[in-house]
């Protein structure tokens, strides 16, 4: 298969769930949720750049699995990289 | 041998001698604009590494230093990079249709796009100057904690905070020079009319890189400015 063209209509609707997004989380950023906030906001930052990377970067339609391998293996590797990090510097006080 | 696949596909002068046919070469240099997204990922994977650590163990010096950047240019900042995001497609998808000038349309908006972000982010580090948050000597962040008004802000602390967020804001805006360079090459070989829906691989992993540099903000934005503003 060649590449294949993302509809007109498709990437319209993204990139407007992505500003509708900008603006929630901006106004959410006010509302008080306790630890929360943090969680609301990567959450929706995670599902903006998911949005990204499948659609605008065309990983869901991509024909090779390859670069889907790469794709999750660096992201393997910065969960790595921040959970062991963490898994040290948050349990130091534990001693 | 005259009717091999081979044969029919070199025709298209993209073509490099060492591939089979155009599909393979695509491909190839895909899956090369990937690995090299992966080592990207690596590298802000490290800055991010070090905010979290120290956001955790300095939460409170962090949100009061996070509540001194503009939440309004940051939010229409991250506006601006996600309609760059969208002209970069339109370029892509009007290469793939064969639309030289279309094509040229969007790659010229999304410089516009680019250098107006880049324009914000130096209005925003100009205040910053000017309001000696720049770490260093003359560094001097006035204030107390959000929520405890007696409780002045460590000046150690904030440094750090003000420390990543320029080398983090700092590399962004780097990659994004890289990327407006990037599509001034770009927007005159498309102009020239290089592109076609058979080869425009410099213009497919170009806008890869420029999704990639737009993700970076997605996180940087709520991680730098929203860290608590709920008052």
């Amino acid at each position: 298969m060649s590449q294949h063209v993302v509809s007109l209509k498709t990437n319209i609707a993204v990139w407007l769930i992505l500003l509708v997004l900008t603006g929630v989380t901006a106004g959410v950023a006010f509302i008080d949720l306790g630890p929360f906030n943090t969680v609301v906001a990567l959450v929706i930052a995670t599902i903006k750049a998911l949005l990204v990377v499948l659609i605008f970067m065309h990983v869901k339609y991509a024909s090779d699995r390859l670069t889907k391998v790469v794709l999750i293996s660096a992201l393997f590797w910065l969960f790595l990289l921040l959970g062991l990090s963490l898994a040290d510097y948050t349990t130091r006080a534990l001693r | 041998m005259a009717d091999s696949p081979i044969v029919v596909d070199r025709r298209n002068p993209a073509l490099q001698h060492h591939f089979t046919d155009m599909e393979q070469q695509r491909e190839a240099s895909s899956l090369g604009m990937w690995l090299f997204l992966a080592t990207e990922i690596m590298f802000f994977g490290g800055m991010f590494c070090t905010y979290l650590i120290y956001r955790l163990w300095y939460f409170p010096d962090f949100a009061a230093a996070s509540n001194s950047l503009d939440i309004t240019l940051g939010t229409v900042n991250t506006a601006v990079l996600i309609c760059s995001s969208l002209t970069v497609v339109m370029a892509v998808r009007s290469a793939q249709l064969g639309k030289r000038q279309q094509q040229v349309i969007y790659l010229a908006l999304t410089l516009v796009l680019g250098l107006a972000f880049l324009g914000v982010k130096a209005i925003e580090w100009t205040s910053k100057f000017e309001e000696h948050h720049v770490p260093g000597p003359t560094f001097n962040f006035e204030g107390s904690i959000p929520g405890h008004p007696g409780q002045p802000i460590d000046q150690q602390h904030a440094q750090i905070f003000f420390s990543l967020y320029f080398a983090m804001t700092g590399m962004h805006a780097l990659h994004m020079i890289i990327g407006v360079g990037l599509f001034t090459y770009l927007l005159y070989h498309a102009w020239k009319g290089a592109y076609t829906p058979e080869y425009h691989t410099p213009l497919e992993n170009s806008g890869l890189y420029w999704h990639f540099v737009d993700i970076v903000w997605i996180y940087l934005f709520p991680l730098l400015y929203l860290i608590d503003r709920k008052k």
